[in-house]
Formats: C-alpha cells, sequence, structure tokens
C-alpha cells in the first residue's frame, strides 16, 4: 500500500510531464496518454522486469504499445524510469527528435516497435511471445492496447492466434476508456461485451479499475500465474484522467492544449499532487 | 562463338521444365539445417508455396497463421524482434498484396529481419485468373524503404536464392511463378543478391529481364544478338553492370512477368534517364487485369514470349 501511493506521485508527475509536453508540441492526443498514466507507471515501476541502463538487455520483459497515437506517455515513463533524460521530453514531435509523433523503435531506447496503425500490436507481441516460447526463455510480454482498435480486423486475428497458441506469457491491457476520434466507442461501433468476445477466443479475462495502481499490479501478478492461456486486462480508465475539463471528453482525443488550458491543467494537477502528498505523510 | 555465360546449360532447347517453388521450398530446408533460428510461418497454402518441405522437417519452427495475411507480417516481426529469422509465405495477392501497410510498417520501418515469399506471382499462374495474378507485388515493394526485391529465374537460383535470402541482415521480398519453368542456371552460375549477371553477351540492344521470361530473353538474343542481363535483384539495382551494357548496346528492352508500370522496366527507366538516356521498350504486362486461361494461352496473349521481344528490339531499330 505504501509503495502504491509513492507511485501515484509518479502517475501525477507524469501527468504534469504529458501537459507541458503537449503544450510545447502544439499537437498530438491529451485524453489517452493522460487516462493510461497510471497503467504505465505500474508497470515501468513495479511489474516489469527491465533495466532502463541496458535496454537492449535479452531478458528484459517487453512492451509492445499497439495504439501508439498515446505515445506521450510511454516518453514521459521512459523518461522517468531513466531510459534517457527529462529534457528532451519537450522535443516531442519537433523535427530531429527522438520523440517521433508516434514511436520509433530505431531511434528510442525503450521503444519495442514502431507503432501508429491500429490494430498491429497485438500481432507483434503475439510473434515475440512466441519466439521467447521457442526458446525456453522467460521474459513476458505485455501489449498494450486502445478499446478503439478492437474495430481491427487484425486485432481479431492475432487474438484467435494467440488462444490458438495458448501462449501464457503474454498479457495485454486494454485501455477502456470508450471514447474514439469519431466518438464514443460504442456509438462509432459497439464493443461489448468485450469480457464475452476475448473469453470465446480462449483468452482469461481480468477487469480493473485502471486509475487503481495497486488493483493493476495485483491483475498483472494473477495474469503470470495462468499457465494455459494468455490473460487481456481490461482497464475501465477515464480519458483525460486528472485534468477535469479534459475527462471523458472525445474531443479531447486528439488534440493538445492551449497555454491558457495548460496553466489550468497542471494547477489542478499540482493541487492533486499536495493532496497525495500530504496524504502520503 | 559462344556467347552464352558458360555456367548456363549448354543447349537451351534442351531445358528441363522444374518449379520455381520447390527450388524454394528445398532452399528453406537448407537454411533451416544452417541456421535455427530460422522460423517458417504460412497463411494456409503451405503446400502450395512449398513451406510444406519446410514445415515436415522443422515441425517445432512452423507456424500455421491460417487466412490471416495481416497477422501473418506483424507476427513474423514480433519474432524477428526476439531474434528468429522468419519467412512467410503466401501467394503474392495475398502478401504483400493484402498486407502492404503490415509489412511497411511492422517489417520495414522496425527494420525486422523478415524474409516475405510471395508464390503463384505472375499472369502465369494461369487458370484461377485475375484475383489470383500478382502483377502489381514488384511495383509496391519497391517502393519501401529497407526492403530488397527479388526474382529468380528458375528452380537452381530460387534454392540459391533462398540460402542467401536467410543469411542476409534485413526485410526481403522474392516472388516467384506457380508453373514449372526451364531450368537453365546451374549450380555452378554465381548468385549475390545486388548483382546483376551477364547471361549473353551481344551487341546493338540490352534485354534486362527477371524471372522466368529470361529463358525467353535469351531465346530472343539467338535472334538478334542482343545482351542479356539477369536482373534478379531488382531492388537494389546493379547500376554498374546496367550502365556498362547500355553504353556498349546504346538501346534496351526490359521484360518481366509483371505491369510495366512500376515493376523492373520502371527501374531500369529510372535509372537510365538519370544517367544515359537511350531508346527503350518495355516488355510486360500494360496497365490490365489478367484473365482465365492456360499459362502458355496467357503469355502469348499478353505478348510476354520470345517472339514479343524480338519485336520490341525491331521497333528500337526502326526508331
Amino acid at each position: 500500500m505504501q509503495k502504491s501511493k509513492s507511485l501515484e506521485v509518479v502517475a501525477n508527475e507524469i501527468r504534469e510531464d504529458l501537459v507541458e509536453m503537449l503544450l510545447a508540441a502544439k499537437s498530438g492526443h491529451s485524453a489517452g496518454p493522460l487516462g493510461m498514466a497510471d497503467v504505465f507507471t505500474a508497470l515501468y515501476f513495479s511489474v516489469l522486469n527491465h533495466n532502463p541502463k541496458k535496454p537492449d538487455w535479452e531478458d528484459r520483459d517487453r512492451v509492445v504499445l499497439s495504439n501508439g497515437h498515446i505515445c506521450p506517455v510511454l516518453y514521459a515513463t521512459l523518461a522517468h524510469a531513466g531510459y534517457f533524460p527529462k529534457s528532451e521530453l519537450k522535443t516531442l514531435r519537433k523535427l530531429g527528435s527522438r520523440l517521433q509523433g508516434h514511436p520509433h523503435r530505431e531511434v528510442l531506447p525503450g521503444v519495442e516497435t514502431s507503432s501508429g496503425p491500429l490494430g498491429s500490436g497485438l500481432s507483434q507481441a503475439v510473434g515475440m511471445a512466441l519466439g521467447l516460447r521457442m526458446d525456453h526463455k522467460d521474459p513476458w510480454i505485455y501489449c498494450l492496447m486502445s478499446d478503439g482498435e478492437q474495430d481491427a480486423g487484425q486485432t481479431w486475428e492475432a487474438v484467435m492466434l494467440a488462444g490458438k497458441l495458448k501462449l501464457h506469457n503474454l498479457t495485454a491491457v486494454m485501455d477502456r476508456n470508450n471514447i474514439q476520434i469519431d466518438g464514443f466507442t460504442e456509438a462509432v461501433m459497439p464493443l461489448e461485451p468485450l469480457r464475452e468476445k476475448y473469453e470465446a477466443f480462449n483468452w482469461q479475462v481480468i477487469e480493473v479499475d485502471g486509475h487503481d495502481i495497486s488493483e493493476i499490479i495485483e491483475a498483472c501478478d494473477k495474469a503470470k500465474a495462468i499457465y494455459s492461456k494468455p490473460v487481456m486486462i481490461i482497464a475501465h480508465t477515464i480519458p483525460g484522467k486528472g485534468v477535469s475539463f479534459m475527462e471523458r471528453k472525445p474531443e479531447w482525443h486528439g488534440k493538445p492544449p492551449k497555454k491558457s488550458e495548460a496553466d489550468k491543467a497542471l494547477k489542478e494537477l499540482r493541487t492533486l499532487g499536495g493532496k497525495i502528498k500530504s496524504e502520503h505523510e | 562463338m559462344n556467347k552464352i555465360n558458360n555456367t548456363l546449360i549448354k543447349d537451351l532447347e534442351k531445358a528441363t521444365l522444374k518449379n520455381i517453388r520447390d527450388g524454394f521450398g528445398e532452399g528453406l530446408v537448407l537454411a533451416g539445417e544452417k541456421n535455427k533460428k530460422v522460423v517458417a510461418l504460412c497463411a494456409d497454402l503451405t503446400d502450395s508455396t512449398r513451406m510444406s518441405f519446410f514445415r515436415d522437417e522443422f515441425k517445432e519452427r512452423f507456424v500455421e497463421i491460417g487466412v490471416a495475411e495481416q497477422n501473418l507480417a506483424s507476427v513474423a516481426s514480433g519474432l524477428a524482434a526476439v531474434g528468429k529469422i522468419p519467412f512467410i509465405a503466401s501467394y503474392a495477392m495475398f502478401s504483400p498484396g493484402r498486407n502492404w501497410e503490415q509489412i511497411r510498417t511492422t517489417i520495414a520501418y522496425n527494420n525486422q529481419n523478415v524474409k516475405i515469399a510471395g508464390a503463384h506471382a505472375g499472369i502465369s499462374v494461369g487458370p484461377d485468373g485475375a484475383t489470383h495474378q500478382a502483377l502489381e507485388d514488384i511495383a509496391i515493394m519497391r517502393a519501401i524503404p529497407n526492403m530488397v526485391v527479388l526474382s529468380p529465374c528458375d528452380y537452381n537460383e530460387a534454392k540459391k536464392m533462398t540460402l542467401a535470402v536467410a543469411r542476409h541482415k534485413g526485410p526481403v521480398y522474392f516472388r516467384f511463378p506457380r508453373e514449372a519453368t526451364p531450368v537453365f542456371t546451374t549450380v555452378r552460375t554465381p548468385f549475390k543478391i545486388g548483382r546483376a549477371e551477364v547471361f549473353r553477351e551481344g551487341s546493338g540492344v540490352t534485354i534486362v529481364a527477371s524471372g522466368s521470361l529470361v529463358y525467353e530473353a535469351l531465346l530472343a538474343a539467338e535472334v538478334t544478338d542482343a545482351e542479356v542481363i539477369n536482373c534478379h535483384t531488382i531492388k537494389p539495382l546493379d547500376k554498374e553492370t546496367i550502365l556498362k551494357s547500355v553504353k556498349k548496346t546504346g538501346r534496351v528492352v526490359t521484360v518481366e512477368e509483371h505491369q510495366v508500370n512500376g515493376g523492373l522496366g520502371s527501374a531500369v527507366a529510372e535509372l537510365l534517364v538519370e544517367n544515359n538516356p537511350v531508346p527503350m521498350r518495355r516488355v510486360g504486362v500494360r496497365d490490365s487485369f489478367g484473365e482465365t486461361g492456360e499459362p502458355e494461352e496467357l503469355l502469348e496473349k499478353f505478348g510476354l514470349k520470345a517472339k514479343n521481344i524480338i519485336e520490341a528490339i525491331e521497333e528500337l531499330n526502326i526508331n
């Protein structure tokens, strides 16, 4: 519990960085990255077996970010974890930056795969999990996905194959925030019942509050104890979490804050950070 | 007197027929024996792509993906990311036809060591008709950075090529037809990715050909005394060999079982227009879809035989 409290502080700092990065970039996605800050914090500061000083370490656990558009939260988390200097965060989307608008494996340490076009990440995660299992190696593969990309046919091709291969070393985490660019997911293309869909494809499903860091960690632990199936953790999240005027608003899916909005957002986050810290003390 | 490359068979007329895809299948088994990292994935076409040879030898290193070509490409990317050397096979019409973006982003942009085999390429697929006759695959693959694009001329070359592809580091696309075609290279014929081979020395015109139509080019050259280059590597193009020959002959005909737009003909035209523009003709499919028919009937109808190459050369000589 103590540990989780301090991770909440990390998640809040990541959110502050996100607002500043997006303001400086003048383009990019706001809601998704803010909503996933807790999941990223749980993974990189508790769940993963990794070494930021040795990003190519063969036995590391791997995170495949399938919905590449939320990469600001990947970048901020990687920087906080020590993969590269935090000072680089404000180069997001600028010419010559290693922080490309969508992640590129070849340029930034800690990025396992280039992504952006939706629906391809799970396939790559399946390939990694399968390759490691062929070699009887231990690393775990985590695939982070959006709910919007459940629309994509390729997602289900990969879901089917992972079920067939019984990939026990694969855990997917779906950001169930109910929004995508054109509106609410259930209006664009109804996805429910998601749990039953995955179960029908021979996956184990765990649902969590995507803002409860200890619950996320616990679900990842539980997934490791399931030997016969891949696991889907459906993380129920609030898009824009932590910034009141962005929360649950599809219009914040794909745009950055203006200066006045960023100031307001940072004020809210700093107040929240103060509260977390005082509770912690 | 003999202008034909001395590593080829002596008498072209006596060439026996053999499946190029068998060369791929046998080459893949050899590659698998040499390197344990080689794995193979197929999308429900394991027998007809001849990936079955590998599956039968190395069951635990073969993955049946089902009819899911997009998944096929990206799963291979993931396998390469953890150190495997994945070969993926389907019909060229479906891979890279259906999964181009997955190949571009998850294989080429990631620069993963994946080998893409496009079977049943070209019009000679025959009775299956236009939906199965890949005539645009070279064009779409040639446009992707990091991608090497290959087309073997016969069974022997396909076998050597498959071994070379396994050794090459980085993404590769190679395509081959369905039908049995003349075997005119031998085990002694040199093969190196990126190096075109002069198969016949000649004068007056250079024929740059790829795939099984290299044989037709050699037949045409017997009549016209053309120089024939086997251009199995369409990307990266062997500029030196082609420019050297063209400097000598001053005229060019390209030959391929593909659309004339975007394939070998385009690649050679691009090279010449920037370096040494000379009169040129392209033999290939001229911006149309194929149709049902016997392979030979189709090659005749779409103008891909030796006589069509001779016609193209005569046209150049008149103009």
